[in-house]
């Protein structure tokens, strides 16, 4: 696993780039684009499907990859409070293991949520199980446990019986949640080797379903809510920055290249400060309307879903360069490899879209269950999970 | 961290080490004591490394680690069974299957070691549903009861092999029904047993409180009323008037007639955004004794017994459902008085509208309390 990381050294920094992995929710850079070769544009039950596994419970979380190992989340039973954590064969498709946990927090959501709503992360060593009921599981790649917490266990009124859903990050050995909710609402930094909190700031006591944002470049971790988006210092969360503005309460923001892509007012782009004095305003656009998808950037191109309106926009000034009409509604976040953009909607229906100079579906293909969770991408793969199953779609002989 | 893991995978075997008795109950005692906010990670993350060598025939005294552990314990416990268990199976050796199975049937350890112990015999042996459910109605573990209930009604689907007459249809209806503590099986047998002419009594069946005391509307006007102590807070009195939101307030009659016990305070006092109502009811308990209070309320709330604040929630519009909330009180021998807060916000959305609440007594496994003065038939599957 090590092997295939490179660690380069940034500004006295260390920035992680994985090779096939996909360690987190939208990816390792949190900006749902892969390098590497594209998977096919459509696949059905006898083609371009390389495995399906059987999952043991539900969840809109996303599956991560690391190295040879695929991991994703479920959860089970009546009152969803049955947490599972699952490692198959990236190759085979075979579970490798298997792991079983009580919710010690709120397990009520919304029917079309679950429990097993944040996707996990993983630093390369460790896998990190959030869950809607404030519980995290620390587990090693051969699932033996290495710490576990339950947030809402120690912060009783922590939690949303609509369902949580932020996803952690990893930055500097430390895992940052973002719980933010009615009830006791923060968001914590967690030390990765013992699980005990480095650090704890309060938050609005407003329901939030963002993610937090890793800069690892900056050791820093981006926090967006509905009034607006801060900068914290990864290892003490002290805030370095803050932006106040209208900010959206799913779709989460992007960075890349020195800029942050952040859902409010549409889109606002901003300038990544390297110090306290916070951002500046490069462009706004209201055209670009990400509703529970966040935003993709791609190859010099912003891409939004707004209902089944995928919106393509120029990223230097957000100018509209074209509009496509997809079928049906969207939690998924879109991925994007090879000029092709890969949306699945909530019905499990995919379109795949050739990138261009206007948007085209070139591919079109079925789950035949319904899907929340944003594809993974790693090894010219695409890993889809829905309620009941887990799908690698890989290139297949014919 | 990493280096005593990977030291373990080198020197364990597919079958683990014999770990001495005391020693494992001590590393188990050291993950048990973990709690709050990270308390005792370190000791524990050591321990866990420690008892994960244990050969797999050491399993029910891991299993027993989480006797009078908290929840936060069982977790890490579980998660050691599950390991030891998988790198036995996987190793092609055998669970210690008497033993797991003697560990179920003691009922005094701990639910969620039973339910480990089960889950992994039934993996190895899938005759156990068989075997043991039948025996598991009354199980203290939920889920355990669960799987019996489910059996049980399975076993009375066509083709399931068991021919009964209606009367006998209807009796293991009854048994079932008893037994299930969760809506999805309630709702299923109530369902059977209506289709089949028997009358089923949800509320009580439930323990949901039907007859309350209203009084409304204090005023709530940007959710400023949540800490105001309003009259009804500082002592009941049913004869009184009070300076209300919108004139003078005094305490009507309610009888919730909802099958799950709800108070639907818009149509029970009228509707209104950004007040406050209170409820009121007494529970004659037949004799001093430790209860769950199980509320569901869509609205920012509180709920006192006897004059004591138990439970405290300002959340709007979040979600609701039976036993969303719950917390053990303890009643003394005859009248205790609950109260509850109520509070509607300003919220203008279609599905911010909803101002209501269901309130229950049950003992902890969920097993309807009925007040002594209920005016409903005793039966002999119910406490009063």
């Amino acid at each position: 696993m090590i092997k295939k990381l490179t660690l380069i050294a940034v500004a006295g920094g260390v920035m992680l780039f994985a090779g096939a992995d996909w360690l987190q929710f939208r990816g390792t850079s949190a900006t749902s684009v892969s390098e590497e070769a594209r998977p096919p544009l459509r696949w059905s039950e006898s083609e371009n499907v390389a495995w399906k596994a059987a999952l043991p419970g539900r969840g809109p979380s996303s599956p991560i990859v690391i190295g040879d190992r695929v991991v994703v989340t479920c959860s089970s039973g009546i009152k969803q409070d049955r947490m599972h954590v699952l490692c198959f064969d990236v190759q085979s498709g075979k579970r490798l293991w298997e792991r079983q946990f009580w919710a010690t927090g709120r397990t009520l959501s919304h029917p079309t949520s679950a429990n097993a709503a944040p996707t996990p992360a993983s630093d390369g060593s460790r896998i990190f199980a959030f869950y809607a009921s404030n519980d995290m599981v620390c587990l090693d790649l051969e699932g033996n446990l290495l710490w576990y917490r339950g947030f809402a266990h120690d912060y009783p009124k922590a939690g949303n019986d609509v369902g949580m859903a932020s996803s952690p990050v990893v930055v500097d050995d430390t895992v940052i949640v973002q719980i933010e909710n009615q009830g006791d609402s923060f968001a914590a930094g967690v030390n990765v080797d013992t699980g005990e909190t480095r650090w704890r700031i309060a938050r609005p006591a407003r329901a939030n379903w963002c993610s937090p944002v890793a800069v690892p470049a900056e050791h820093a971790v981006l926090l967006q809510s509905p009034d607006g988006l801060s900068a914290h210092e990864a290892r003490t969360g002290e805030e370095i920055w803050r932006y106040p503005s209208e900010c959206a309460g799913i779709a989460s923001s992007v960075v890349l290249d020195g800029k942050i892509y952040l859902p409010s007012d549409g889109v606002t782009v901003l300038t990544l400060p390297k110090n306290s004095s916070g951002p500046e305003v490069l462009w706004n656009s209201n055209r670009l309307r990400p509703s529970s998808s966040s935003p993709v950037v791609y190859r010099g191109k912003v891409y939004t879903l707004n209902g089944a309106i995928l919106v393509c926009a120029d990223e230097k000034t957000g100018d509209t360069e074209w509009q496509l009409r997809l079928k049906g509604r969207f939690w998924a976040t879109p991925v994007a490899v090879d000029d092709h953009l890969f949306c699945v909607n909530q019905d499990g229906q995919a379109s795949v879209v050739k990138l261009g100079e206007k948007g085209k579906v070139v591919g079109e293909s079925e789950f035949g269950a319904g899907v929340q969770g944003s594809p993974a991408l790693a090894a010219g793969a695409l890993f889809v999970r829905t309620d009941g199953h887990l799908w690698k779609i890989a290139a297949t002989p014919k | 961290m990493r280096i005593p893991c990977l030291f373990l995978l080198i020197v364990v075997s597919a079958t683990g080490l014999q770990a001495d008795d005391s020693a494992l109950d001590s590393n188990l005692k050291k993950i048990r004591n973990v709690s709050a906010k990270g308390a005792g990670h370190r000791e524990a993350i050591a321990a866990w490394a420690q008892v994960i060598a244990v050969r797999a025939d050491q399993l029910p005294q891991v299993l027993a680690g989480m006797d009078g552990a908290e929840a936060l314990a069982t977790n890490w416990i579980r998660g050691l069974v599950d390991a030891i268990a998988e790198r036995e199976i996987q190793a092609g050796g055998k669970l210690p299957v008497q033993e797991l199975e003697q560990f179920i049937a003691a009922r005094q350890h701990h639910p969620r070691a039973r339910r480990t112990a089960y889950e992994w015999l039934t993996r190895v042996d899938p005759s156990t549903p068989k075997r043991l459910l039948p025996g598991m109605l009354n199980d203290p573990s939920l889920e355990l009861r669960r799987d019996a209930v489910a059996y049980l009604l399975y076993s009375l689907k066509p083709g399931a092999g068991k021919d009964v007459s209606a009367k006998e249809s209807a009796e293991i209806y009854r048994q079932a029904l008893t037994a299930a503590r969760d809506i999805d099986q309630i709702k299923l047998i109530t369902k059977e047993l209506k289709e089949q002419g028997e009358a089923v009594d949800l509320p009580q069946h439930y323990g949901f409180l039907q007859r309350w005391k209203l009084a409304a509307w204090f005023d709530n006007a940007d959710q400023k009323g949540f800490d105001v102590a309003y009259p009804p807070e500082r002592g009941v009195d049913l004869k009184a008037t009070y300076k209300g939101q919108e004139g003078k307030v005094s305490w009507v009659d309610h009888v919730a007639k909802d099958e799950y016990g709800i108070v639907e305070l818009n149509a029970a006092i009228g509707k209104k955004k950004g007040a406050i109502a209170y409820a009121y009811a007494v529970f004659v308990s037949d004799r001093a004794q430790e209860v769950d209070l199980r509320i569901g309320c869509i609205n920012a709330y509180k709920v006192w017994v006897n004059g004591e604040l138990l439970l405290s929630r300002e959340v709007y519009h979040a979600g609701m459902e039976i036993d969303q909330y719950i917390a053990k009180t303890r009643l003394r021998a005859g009248e205790n008085t609950i109260l509850v807060k109520v509070c509607q916000n300003e919220q203008e959305e279609s599905w911010a509208q909803r101002w209501q609440f269901q309130l229950r007594i049950c003992d902890l496994s969920g097993q309807a309390i009925l007040s002594q003065d209920r005016p409903a038939a005793k039966t002999a599957h119910l406490r009063r």
